[in-house]
């Protein structure tokens, strides 16, 4: 996952961003497709550094609530996955941030790996977020990312192994997908001590290889305040449910508005920083 | 065949079905588990513990009982491995003990199971009380309805248990829900997963906590009729009374081994849960196996008038096996398997649980076709929790009892 052998879109806008990315998930479709399309620009013109659109999927175990709640409605409404290339085509006509794809992985194989990434690419889409295949599955995805210069996103988890996160920062692109608790989606009062240890312990590893891995922690970031807080020891911070939530309740306006007050978070020098540890951040920058 | 015997089979993969398919935030307990179990399965105070529980605690072995009566009537001679008389009442609990000894060893204090006809979540919430523990059930809430009376005896028994409300509110989102709760408590808690599904290590884990159906089964079938039986036939949710009775049989060239899927309302129709027949292959439940799916990858629901058969995947071993053309897969629809189970009980004096009544079925129909043949069925439960729902399928209950 080094600098000088990547061409990821992903990695140059989060550098870009000074390695202070906010990345916005919303499900695509969700309420409607206009709507999803309406409100993924939004939410990258209010200072998204990104946009992770996920895919409905029948079984999501890894969502919570609020976003199985959202995927459901839109899987009951008549989704196919048409909609998904034709949204990513949409967003990426409109705005410079990346667009990556979230998915469980069932939906990929069925309609085969390789016609799945060309798609994607031909739609402008930056790569794929898979939440249920880990590196030792990910041969064929690894291949077809690598024919379509597509970023993979792979999950490294506070459980995870010295072994399995060396595999995560071998086999990611973009960026190691940071959990930063053992719970599934949804929007919790504190993000867990346990991120930070874990972002530590991915660049340690990435250093010890020889190379770098940007970290973005996801799972249960909703405010300004929890973002800057992840951005002092973490590449990106990646906000699903309260967006996904924000979407249901009030529509685009709401979810512009959110996103604008979670990219507060990204700006610099805030208040009750002593010490954003400059020098951790940017051994691995 | 050549090369390794079709008993020898430990997984993660069964030609191309089974392997890990999980979120990495599950993969350190997968690991672990798997890892637990190699040391389980060579441990002989392991296995010791296992035996004694299944003797004193269960009651093994079960019996191999003579259907004279159905057999008569069916042309064929029909053997009843007799699953219904465990403790709990279905195949199950062989499987929930070994895992509780398994999650003892392991140091965690809490179990977590899903369940579709309750049977699973019963002997679940039965060996939590055994060992001490804690115990949440998730159960679909079409489910909890069709099956009140084990959601009352796991509340009985000390369990939680949690109507799940998303997706087709049955045994599979039953399971997604599980595994929410195991990535947001692994440290304390064990996943009981309560068939031959699910990532590596549970298909081969659950198998062999089952395979005593067939090892029993094979010799007391022997002792009784001085032979291997023709076919041996289970029904398939899925899958474990299954794989359990069939593994002792596996290298037995000349046993027909059949399993019998939910059919639904037929067949030909779109509402069943015929996963081998119908499905293909894909990825569900960490797992690589044949499932209801739709173009898109969506997983479809399936149909069955029996919670324990209302499953849209199945275990991967027996999807190698059905591939490798070692077992036999045939579908038996709601009204095939409500006839089996009223024959049985007015011939036999024993009510099954009604997937156990899909086995029947199926050796009704191969006496048909064999007549004089020799067939072991797998009864993998009783039919108590299945009283309401017959009773309504065959207009017995008194004007009271039908509003409840
Ligand atoms: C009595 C009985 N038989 C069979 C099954 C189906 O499970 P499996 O296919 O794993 O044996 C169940 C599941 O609930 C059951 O209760």
């Amino acid at each position: 996952m080094s600098a000088a052998s990547t061409s990821s879109r992903t990695e140059a806008a989060i550098r870009r961003a000074g390695n202070r990315a906010l990345i916005g998930y919303l499900p695509v479709g969700y309420p409607d497709l206009a709507t999803s399309v309406e409100a993924a620009v939004a939410i990258a013109e209010a200072g998204c550094t990104a946009i992770e659109l996920g895919v409905p999927y029948s079984d999501p175990a890894m969502d919570g609530p609020v976003i199985q709640a959202a995927t459901q409605s839109t899987l009951e409404r008549g989704f196919r996955l048409e909609e998904l290339f034709d949204a990513v085509a949409a967003i990426t006509a409109r705005t410079d941030s990346p667009v990556l794809v979230m998915t469980y992985w069932n939906p990929v194989l069925r309609y085969g790996v390789d016609r799945f990434a060309a798609r994607l690419a031909a739609a402008g889409g930056a790569g794929l977020i898979t939440p249920d295949l880990t590196p030792e599955n990910a041969g064929e995805w690894l291949e077809a990312a690598e024919r379509h210069d597509l970023d993979r996103v792979f999950l490294a988890a506070p459980s995870s192994s010295d072994a399995r996160i060396d595999a995560a920062v071998r086999a990611s692109r973009g960026f190691v997908y940071t959990v930063s608790t053992m719970g599934t989606t949804g929007a919790r009062q504190d993000v867990d001590r346990a991120a930070r240890a874990l972002a530590d312990r991915i660049a340690e590893r990435a250093a010890a290889a020889g190379t770098t891995a940007l970290r973005c922690v996801g799972l249960g970031i909703s405010d300004g305040e929890q973002v800057r807080d992840v951005l002092d020891y973490a590449d990106g911070a990646i906000v699903g449910s309260a967006l996904v939530r924000a979407l249901g309740e009030g529509g685009v306006p709401a979810v512009r508005e959110l996103a604008a007050s979670l990219a507060l978070g990204t700006l610099d020098g805030g208040a009750d920083d002593a010490a954003p540890a400059p020098d951790q951040k940017g051994a691995n920058a | 065949m050549t090369g390794t015997p079709l008993r020898e089979q430990h997984g993660p993969w069964f030609g191309a079905y089974g392997g890990v398919f999980m979120p990495e935030p599950l993969m350190a307990a997968i690991d672990e588990l798997a890892a637990c179990y190699d040391e389980c399965r060579d441990d002989p105070a392991f296995q010791a513990e296992f035996a004694r529980l299944s003797r004193d605690y269960t009651g093994r072995p079960s019996m191999l009982t003579e259907a004279s009566r159905l057999s008569e009537q069916a042309g064929a001679r029909i053997l009843l491995k007799r699953e219904d008389l465990n403790h709990t009442g279905s195949h199950k609990i062989n499987n929930v003990l070994g895992q509780a000894l398994v999650a003892q060893r392991l140091g965690k204090t809490r179990l977590i199971a899903e369940t579709g006809a309750g049977q699973h979540g019963v002997a679940t919430a039965t060996a939590a009380a055994l060992f001490g523990m804690e115990c949440t059930v998730y159960m679909g809430e079409v489910d909890t309805e069709r099956q009140a009376l084990n959601v009352a005896r796991m509340r009985l028994l000390g369990a939680t248990v949690v109507p799940v409300t998303s997706g087709s509110r049955t045994l599979k989102d039953a399971i997604n829900e599980g595994l929410r709760d195991w990535v947001a408590n692994v440290d304390s808690t064990h996943y009981l997963m309560g068939t031959v599904a699910g990532p590596h290590p549970f298909p081969t884990m659950v198998r062999d906590f089952h395979r005593a159906i067939g090892e029993e089964a094979r010799e007391q079938a022997i002792a009784m009729t001085g032979g291997l039986p023709d076919a041996v036939l289970a029904c398939v949710g899925g899958g474990s009374n299954a794989m359990g009775i069939f593994h002792a049989f596996l290298d037995d060239a000349d046993v027909r081994l059949i399993g019998l899927e939910a059919a639904g309302d037929g067949a030909d129709t779109e509402r069943h849960a015929l996963s081998i027949e119908r499905g293909a292959p894909g990825l569900l439940h960490g797992m690589r196996t044949y499932l209801l799916q739709d173009l898109e990858g969506q997983t479809l629901e399936s149909h069955s008038i029996s919670a324990g058969l209302d499953y849209p995947g199945v275990g991967p071993e027996h999807a190698w096996l059905h591939d490798i053309g070692r077992a036999e897969y045939q579908p038996v629809s709601d009204a095939e398997a409500m006839d089996a189970f009223l024959a049985l009980t007015r011939a036999e004096g024993i009510i099954p649980a009604i997937e156990s009544a899909h086995a029947v079925a199926g050796a009704l129909r191969l006496a048909k076709e064999a007549p004089g043949s020799t067939l072991v069925v797998s009864l993998s439960g009783r039919g108590d929790k299945d009283v309401a729902t017959a009773g309504r399928w065959f207009d017995v209950l008194d004007e009271e009892a039908r509003q409840q």
